[in-house]
């Protein structure tokens, strides 16, 4: 199995033998990091540049440990700051990070399918940090390692994702990826946070917390994005807090070893008590550390994206 | 690809490892600081044969690690067959031992390389010694072999394979000419 993309813009377009590729090469490179020195040179002489659109700090500083630990040189654009406030367009910007040379960019934006677009117009790689509510692939991933570092398998692990679905790109990759691997995912929320038609993605749909933890060996916990708050979709927080959040009570009435995941930042006492997020069954922080494993895959195979003439595939 | 000649059979085999073992032990004077680390995917197994044959020897066991030195090729941007990133396990300090390293055919030496530069990065070892199975001449880089189990002249457009039981089902070094 090689791998022939010269991007990653979401899991959808991805085939199982390619998430698993992304995965048993993720396994290589976490070794990197427990490393005295954790560098190697696979990227060096490359430039990665962190293009961001919206706000982000965990994702940004993981692509940047990541690219960095491939001897890769990053550049950070944050938006406030660059020629965009002048109204450059995001093509002009990409065309002209093309221009200086740069070999991968990584994109945060806040309009779904602006990484699509941003790869259709440019000849080197993109690699989605997250477009709108439509995908953000690394996230799903690592998710999606860590569970497998865990639980040994995704075949057949029933995983809920709970939370606002509805605005979530980290619920859509995850159902993607979680599905395409064999799991059997549930989405839990409140009926106005489910968009509609989401079966259609192969997942199952609760409105009940305990239903949704009852069999599950995972539950995936998003973070309520109250910012996004438009009014009348958002429930008050503590009234979320009771009707949905995560707690040691009701982890007692769930599988014993059950997996508390959260992609950060979280927000205690709203999505889970403190005592899950610092529990024996939250690898939040696990997260984090394989999130570097994840993306350095990433940016290693994209860099490698091209077919057996040498053309890098656009 | 067909095979064109046999080089070693299975007896060949044991008796260059057996004897690279005792080189080793002998120039080390024991296996004090000594320490084995194959590159993958040959060497590791060709490592584990050597540490079994010096366990015989000396009954002493000594560690084994696995290099993998795709992330450290000169050639990553060209090559157009893809490579695939396996794991490094190296469980062991390497500083200030006396490491051999180990690999089943010494061509144009970009390979070891590769792995002394991934090497220093675990640490700094009281000296690196190369054992290879094969040496097939070639090279493009001033390295040499302190433990050859055969040398064999070699025409470019020829393959050397080395097979071995574990995990070939059996052991044996062909020359394979392309087609």
């Amino acid at each position: 199995m090689a791998w022939t993309k010269k991007d990653l813009l979401g899991l959808e377009e991805l085939s199982r033998e390619e998430i698993e590729l992304i995965l048993s090469t993720a396994e290589s490179f976490k070794e990197v990091s427990t490393r005295e020195i954790k560098k190697v040179p696979a990227l060096r002489g490359k430039t990665v540049v962190n293009l961001f659109y919206e706000p982000s700090t965990r994702t940004r500083v993981s692509f940047e440990v990541a690219a960095k630990r491939l001897s890769a040189d990053v550049i950070n654009i944050a938006t406030e700051t660059s020629s965009v406030k002048k109204g450059e367009t995001l093509i002009d910007t990409g065309k002209n990070i093309e221009a200086l040379k740069a070999d991968i960019i990584v994109m945060r934006h806040n309009y779904s399918g602006a990484a699509l677009m941003l790869a259709r117009h440019l000849g080197i790689s993109v690699v989605n940090a997250g477009d709108g509510w439509h995908e953000h692939p690394t996230q799903a991933l690592l998710d999606i390692f860590t569970l497998k570092e865990k639980l040994g398998r995704i075949e057949g692990l029933n995983v809920s994702i709970v939370g606002d679905i509805a605005h979530s790109r980290v619920a859509r990759s995850n159902i993607w990826g979680l599905s395409k691997l064999g799991a059997n995912v549930t989405v839990c929320a409140p009926a106005l946070l489910v968009p509609p038609e989401i079966e259609k993605m192969g997942c199952r749909v609760s409105d009940n917390i305990d239903d949704a933890l009852k069999n599950a060996d995972a539950v995936n916990v998003l973070r309520m994005q109250f910012e996004r708050d438009e009014g009348a979709a958002f429930p008050q927080q503590l009234e979320y807090f009771k009707n949905f959040g995560i707690t040691r009570e009701r982890l007692l009435k769930a599988k014993k070893d059950i997996i508390v995941m959260h992609p950060g930042p979280i927000n205690r006492g709203i999505e889970m008590s403190s005592d899950v997020a610092d529990g024996a069954n939250s690898v939040i922080l696990e997260q984090v550390t394989n999130g570097i494993a994840v993306r350095m895959a990433v940016l290693f195979l994209v860099s490698q994206g091209h077919d057996q003439n040498g053309q890098n595939n656009s | 690809m067909k095979d064109k000649a046999k080089i070693l059979d299975k007896e060949a085999v044991n008796r260059a490892l057996m004897r690279i073992a005792h080189e080793i032990l002998e120039k080390n004077k024991g296996t004090d600081a000594l320490c084995l680390v194959g590159i993958r995917n040959r060497g590791v197994f060709l490592a584990k044969r050597l540490a079994e044959c010096i366990k015989k020897i000396e009954n002493m066991d000594v560690p084994v690690g696995a290099l993998d030195i795709t992330l450290y090729r000169d050639d990553l941007t060209m090559i157009a067959a893809q490579p695939v990133v396996h794991k490094t396990e190296i469980d062991f300090d390497i500083t200030d031992k006396n490491l051999i390293l180990v690999d089943d055919v010494l061509y144009t030496g970009r390979t070891i390389r590769a792995a002394l530069d991934a090497l220093i990065d675990f640490g700094r070892p009281k000296s690196i010694q190369l054992a290879v199975l094969i040496d097939r001449g070639h090279r493009e880089l001033p390295i040499r072999a302190d433990y050859a189990g055969k040398n064999i002249p070699t025409a470019q457009k020829e393959t050397v394979e080395v097979r071995l039981e574990d995990p070939d089902g059996k052991d044996e070094v062909v020359i394979v000419e392309k087609d």
